[in-house]
């Protein structure tokens, strides 16, 4: 009885996602005269219909500088992207929309935090605390502020199998951390992290939490007060918005301590050329006109994802990665990079003596989009001693069948290089 | 498929299974090192010359099939050239693999073999895999010591 109930939940939630599917057009065309396969949406995804309409009729109807006028059109812009700041407070369980600030993207979160860091909280000799398995953009931003600073990085190794090593983690920590800046989920490997014991340490010695949620926020619910974060940071294209939107959330007493980033238009009250006094968080960090037919997509996008619902997409995904994950381990030469307790719907892997570069371009031969390359994270590629992997990332949208025309192709360009 | 053949002919399987001049020279007289920092490929590129003639060639590295097969053949090709035909074999190759995809061959072509390589004019993203070692060359036949990369290629064919 019990499997029989198991069964037709799958069932069910394959439908569900069938449905959902049709909401994306760009998933009907063909590529190379076959259908099109995206497993690339660890890199971005794809748009529905409401992401879509919403931006058109943003700027149809509603076009509109924010914050400065008082005709009509102003207003009506103004409050759409006051009111995506909401949803996004809400999505996140922040305590106030005047915690999350709009960006331009993830990297530009990181590199905002970082600069405002460096030129209040962080100086000579102090330490940032980062991970193995972290993207450039939450490496590269640090580096700078050391240089700048003479602060120095330290990095958490992972283990073997793609996880954090958290022995060598509580090693690391001391009286000069200041910050520890990681990932939610490895865009690389899939690793999801057991953030709560590195958070918890971090503030035992006082420092500051940045977490980066590009890869999580897909996939999984996130309330960043459970979480008990200090900055929790993603981008909009990654779940299913548009490019252009990134979001910094942080907990208000951070975002009313730290100074400005940018200079510029609505991040004021007042300016004079002697003293010009700040607006309030979240406006303080916005300098300039903001992005925002893209925060209204981002809303938009958040409204759909959540409206099919975290429950559905992580039963879903997650059945979808078992079967993914056994249908390649069934191909010749298949190595898997990293083997993580618990992942994303992300999948690297490797091929004995064929290069991830022609394994990309056979399998977009076949229709297939995976990704090629070293995904913005040399040093965890120097970790494994491979130059490139083969990642294959799944969305709700992706299907059993798209998982046979991956394994497939693989069949094939394993044939074609081992004649 | 057939693009896919076009791009992965025989002669460019063989030459990336087994590399030819796969080693360092025993004599060395011009080095350079090629990086696509795109996806990672290296090489280095040992030239033994005596006076204006290229006695021996050899490669190491690690890259995906086109540019492993790429070097594999110039180095084939290189061996008893003059400097100056090394540098005007670069010129046509480099030519040859930039024009679009339908461009004929030229009649006094010294292509030969290389024609093989012909196949990623298909493949914007692929071209500068194959032009990584002939790059390389180029460096080492100017004794550039900083590491070349593809990144100016420019995508002419797009
Ligand atoms: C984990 C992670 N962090 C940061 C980024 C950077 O995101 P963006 O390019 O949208 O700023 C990415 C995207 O590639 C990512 O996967």
């Amino acid at each position: 009885m019990a499997t029989w109930i198991q069964a037709k939940k799958t069932m069910d939630l394959k439908q569900q996602m069938e449905m959902a599917r049709r909401d994306f057009p760009i998933l009907g065309q063909l590529i190379h005269g076959k259908p099109l396969v995206y497993l690339d949406n660890a890199a971005t995804t794809q748009k529905p219909f409401a992401v879509i309409r919403a931006d058109t009729a943003y700027y149809e109807t509603q076009n509109a500088n924010v914050h400065r006028g008082v005709h009509s059109l102003s207003e009506v812009a103004t409050s759409l992207y006051e009111d995506a700041r909401k949803t996004v407070a809400e999505f996140l369980n922040a305590q106030s929309s005047s915690e999350i600030v709009f960006t331009r993207s993830t990297t530009e979160s990181i590199n905002l935090v970082a600069n405002v860091m460096g030129r209040s909280q962080i100086g000579a000799n102090d330490e940032i605390i980062l991970t193995e398995l972290e993207h450039h953009s939450n490496i590269v931003p640090w580096q700078l502020l050391c240089e700048r600073t003479g602060a120095r990085l330290k990095i958490i190794p992972i283990l073997e199998s793609g996880d954090l090593n958290l022995e060598a983690a509580a090693t690391l920590f001391g009286p000069h951390t200041r910050m520890l800046a990681m990932t939610h989920v490895s865009n690389a490997l899939g690793t999801v992290n057991d953030l709560a014991p590195l958070i918890s340490l971090a503030h035992e010695h006082g420092a500051a939490v940045l977490i980066d949620g590009a890869q999580a926020v897909p996939h999984m619910g996130v309330d960043v007060q459970a979480l008990d974060c200090d900055f929790y940071v993603f981008s909009g294209h990654k779940i299913y918005g548009p490019t252009g939107i990134g979001v910094l959330y942080g907990k208000r007493a951070w975002l009313d301590r730290l100074p400005p980033w940018q200079g510029g238009g609505d991040m004021i009250t007042s300016v004079s050329f002697q003293h010009t006094t700040y607006a309030d968080p979240p406006h303080k960090f916005e300098a300039g006109t903001p992005p925002i037919a893209q925060a209204i997509g981002l809303a938009e996008a958040i409204r759909y994802v959540t409206g099919i619902g975290y429950p559905s997409i992580q039963a879903y995904e997650a059945n979808l990665e078992l079967y993914a994950l056994r249908r390649l381990l069934e191909i010749p030469g298949i190595q898997l990079i990293g083997q993580p307790l618990k992942r994303a719907s992300i999948i690297s892997f490797v091929m004995n003596g064929i290069h991830p570069h022609d394994i990309g371009t056979v399998l977009d031969q076949y229709g297939i989009a995976v990704r090629a390359g070293h995904h913005c994270a040399m040093p965890l590629m120097e970790h494994y001693r491979v130059p490139a992997t083969v990642r294959a990332s799944f969305a709700f949208y992706n299907t059993y069948e798209e998982v046979d025309s991956l394994a497939l192709a693989l069949d094939k360009t394993w044939s074609l290089f081992h004649p | 498929m057939s693009d896919l053949l076009a791009l992965y002919q025989d002669i460019i399987l063989d030459h990336n299974r087994s590399p030819r001049n796969f080693r360092k020279l025993a004599h060395t007289s011009h080095e350079a090192r090629g990086f696509n920092p795109l996806c990672g490929d290296k090489m280095t590129l040992y030239l033994d010359v005596q006076g204006v003639n290229i006695e021996d060639v050899g490669f190491e590295g690690s890259g995906c099939a086109i540019s492993t097969a790429s070097a594999s053949l110039m180095t084939e090709r290189l061996k008893g050239l003059t400097l100056e035909e090394a540098s005007r074999l670069f010129d046509e190759v480099h030519r040859f693999l930039t024009q679009p995809p339908d461009t004929p061959v030229s009649p006094g072509s010294q292509l030969g073999k290389l024609e093989a390589l012909g196949g990623v004019r298909q493949y914007p993203a692929r071209v500068k895999c194959a032009t990584l070692p002939w790059h390389t060359l180029d460096a080492a036949l100017h004794n550039r010591l900083e590491p070349v990369t593809t990144e100016a290629e420019p995508h002419a064919n797009l």
